[in-house]
């Protein structure tokens, strides 16, 4: 799983990809180690049920509440950010967003980025765009570090590098840092640190992501645990942040139940390490701090969802990782089977919006359905129920639906007519019953190969009656009515 | 609502609050309609029948309606909404006939009377009401014998120790797994032992396990190890889709160990008289 991902290149393969994880056992222990791990930290930081669903209750009102208003409180957000001193950028496209940055960073003739964890800048592929205009771009976070290092993408949207286990991560820093090999954390951690303290000092430019845009104040909220973020936004004579246009919220009173949400869901934490508010670049009278401040802020196919009141609730996410977390295929294919910045279940219904359904199409099926995502959501995002309503755009013929961008990328004329077949035989009660009976009187005709099924199933006999043929027997012995 | 609540993750029974936890029951009625399901109906009817036992047992009459077949649910799954809408209003329609209260052997289908139909008919205010009163009268089986008819079972089986298994639908849009939990509790012999991730879905997802069989199969396969490693003898679920992906898998591997429907666990623990009719 050492290939490269990068989102312009999605191949619409999610099951070859899927099938190669299956067999890497190492990999499929990985996860299911770490995914046990963060359930349970969850678990644990919602020790009362009742608080738990009141706070999920609460944050879903407030992004909901935030993006029904989304354009004023946009405005507000730039108004504000203006007075306190700070550059806003907006960019419709990853491109816009990317010569925005690169824009910033050659009028200050940088050539070294160092970046706090940005999944936005993710999204961008800020660093490969950067790297082929002359600009170094390092990852300052641990884990991004080490998907850096080793030349990969992020597997999980918070725990960027959970795919590898600690011998793994020994082996990366021994072959290309030519450190000895450990498996002590403590001392992988020290290895990555002294090579990034030293970047801190030297790069011209920070870039960071941001968890709450808060309007009322300008001010950019940035949660983290490493001081990376602090050091990414403080210590470079320029801080550029980047984020999508969703993340936007009223006022400061907003972001206390969203931060707690958010850290106890993610990695059971009551609260970061580092909690970082910016308000502005240095101030004549400040002894520290970036001289300049700026924010791009991104849409890249949100204001997509943003239209559809069903699709919108994509937005309320906070960005926790709780539902990679706790979903069942996640946790067996890993992330980069989903082949895009953001996997898991938020990936399968916000990755449409923006790369398209087209180059994507097997998202919406990558899922039983199983509900465990929509259950811990921390702002109640119906996952399950926005994945099935992009099954229904998916199937719907792409010259007749224009509601999700690459709609209609599984319409099949073929499945069609299968459907329709299967809903004459449950509307035509007459032919459902000569089909029972055909069924369960010629049973040892039942084909032995059904398709995908028989590889991990034997093949489904029909019983030697069906429950209608029963039924009536049972009833009418029993004097009940077969009505 | 905080007893609904099971927080040992990764093994957490989890549940939605927001669904069924405030369910008013009424009292028990003369009579019900057996909803059979259509994978009950082909592949599990003894199940059937064995619910139709139970419910008799109960003093309750049951009709069977013979018009019915599916409820619509692996068209809507599958986002096919025109043909799911078509043969629900044809379910409907039928169980509209007595107005009966609906009892259903499955807790995906209950769920999808109760919280997708509405989906469905969202547009069609007419229907919309007659479907929020189908919602209103439809019970899960377990739910119906534990809740409304406040059933007490006198357990006379051997002792034994079993798994349950509750299909992630049912859980989440019916609570079925607590229904369960409850009435094989009342089973005096029966020892009902945790298996691990045993919230975790089996992977059956109608047809994710067909469109995803890889990943649905690496899914029942953790399932069916799960099972066998927990000591248990056999395994119960109230949902035939489960049943069908776990007893598929099992034979495949040629493993011994084997689920069937919680009607058919329930009725041969509790029938003294097992002399009835033959199936």
């Amino acid at each position: 799983m050492s290939q490269r991902i990068p989102v312009t290149e999605l191949t619409p393969d999610f099951r070859g990809r899927a099938e190669e994880a299956l067999a890497d056992g190492q990999l499929r222990n990985n996860f299911r180690v770490a995914m046990d791990s963060l359930m349970t930290k969850r678990a644990n930081a919602f020790p009362d049920a009742d608080e738990r669903e009141g706070l999920r209750e609460l944050g879903n009102r407030i992004k909901a509440g935030a993006l029904s208003r989304l354009p004023d409180l946009l405005e507000q957000l730039e108004q504000k950010l203006t007075e306190n001193g700070v550059k806003v950028h907006w960019a419709e496209t990853v491109e816009e967003a990317n010569s925005l940055v690169h824009g910033i960073i050659e009028a200050r003739k940088g050539s070294q980025v160092v970046k706090g964890k940005s999944m936005v800048s993710e999204e961008m592929e800020m660093n490969d765009y950067l790297a082929e205009r002359g600009v170094e771009c390092l990852e300052s976070d641990m884990g991004e570090y080490i998907v850096q290092l080793d030349n990969e993408k992020p597997s999980h949207i918070i725990m960027p590098a959970i795919h590898k286990n600690a011998r793994q991560v020994s082996k990366l820093f021994h072959d290309k840092l030519g450190e000895p090999e450990t498996e002590d954390v403590n001392q992988l951690i020290q290895i990555g640190r002294r090579t990034l303290r030293r970047k801190f000092m030297e790069a011209d430019v920070g870039v960071s992501g941001v968890n709450f845009a808060i309007a009322e104040t300008g001010t950019l909220l940035l949660v983290e645990n490493e001081g990376n973020g602090r050091m990414s936004t403080t210590a470079p004579p320029v801080h550029i942040a980047v984020t999508g246009i969703e993340k936007v919220v009223p006022n400061l009173r907003d972001v206390v139940p969203l931060v707690s949400l958010l850290t106890r869901s993610a990695l059971g934490q009551p609260i970061t390490t580092y909690v970082n508010l910016i308000s502005g670049p240095r101030k004549p009278d400040e002894l520290d701090g970036p001289e300049e401040v700026h924010l791009v802020l991104l849409d890249n196919g949100r204001t997509g969802a943003f239209a559809d009141a069903q699709m919108r609730q994509t937005l309320n996410c906070i960005r926790c990782g709780a539902c990679m977390n706790h979903c069942p295929v996640y946790t067996r294919v890993g992330g980069h089977t989903y082949g895009e910045v953001y996997p898991g279940p938020i990936g399968k219904i916000i990755t449409p919006h923006m790369a398209g359904l087209d180059k994507v199409p097997d998202h919406p099926s990558a899922s039983s359905l199983c509900g465990a995502c929509g259950e811990v959501c921390p702002v109640k995002i119906p996952i399950p129920e926005l994945l099935q309503r992009l099954r229904q755009e998916n199937v719907k013929n792409p010259e007749q639906t224009q509601q999700v961008k690459g709609g209609g990328a599984k319409y099949s004329r073929t499945e069609r007519w299968i459907w329709r077949g299967w809903q004459m035989l449950n509307t035509r009660p007459a032919l459902y019953r000569s089909f029972l009976w055909a069924a369960t009187r010629f049973r040892a005709l039942a084909p032995k190969k059904a398709g995908p099924w028989t590889e991990n199933h034997s093949a489904p006999v029909p019983a030697r009656r069906s429950l209608h043929d029963l039924a009536a027997r049972h009833l009418d012995q029993n004097g009940g009515r077969p009505s | 609502m905080s007893q609904l609540f099971y927080d040992a993750a990764p093994n957490a029974t989890r549940v939605s609050p927001e669904r069924e936890a405030d369910r008013q029951y009424p009292e028990k009625p003369e009579a019900v309609t057996l909803f059979g399901t259509c994978v009950v109906d082909l592949f599990f009817p003894e199940a059937g029948l064995d619910a139709i036992r139970l419910l008799e047992r109960e003093g309750v009459r049951v009709h069977f309606p013979k018009e019915q077949s599916c409820c619509g649910q692996p068209a809507w799954t599958s986002g096919y909404r025109d043909e799911a809408k078509a043969v629900a209003r044809a379910q409907l329609d039928i169980l509209d006939r007595s107005g009966l209260p609906v009892v259903v052997p499955s807790g995906s289908c209950a769920g999808m009377f109760r919280h997708h139909y509405p989906a469905l008919f969202a547009d069609e205010p007419d229907t919309l009401k007659r479907v929020e009163a189908l919602a209103e009268r439809t019970f899960e089986l377990t739910e119906f014998l534990l809740k409304v008819c406040r059933v007490q079972l006198a357990d006379r089986g051997a002792p034994s120790k079993i798994a349950l298994h509750t299909s992630c639908s049912a859980r989440r849009e019916m609570n079925t797994h607590l229904h369960a939990r409850e009435l094989l509790q009342q089973l005096e012999g029966v020892e009902r032992i945790d298996h691990d991730h045993e919230s975790e879905c089996c992977g059956f997802g109608g047809t994710f396990s067909v469109r995803m069989p890889e990943v649905s199969g690496a899914m029942v396969k953790d399932k069916t190890r799960s099972l066998i490693d927990s000591g248990a003898v056999e395994m119960v679920t109230a949902d035939g889709g489960c049943l069908m992906n776990i007893n598929g898998s099992l034979e495949k591997q040629k493993e011994s160990f084997r689920g069937r429907h919680l009607a058919s666990f329930l009725w041969e623990r509790t029938n003294g008289d097992n002399a009835g009719e033959v199936a």
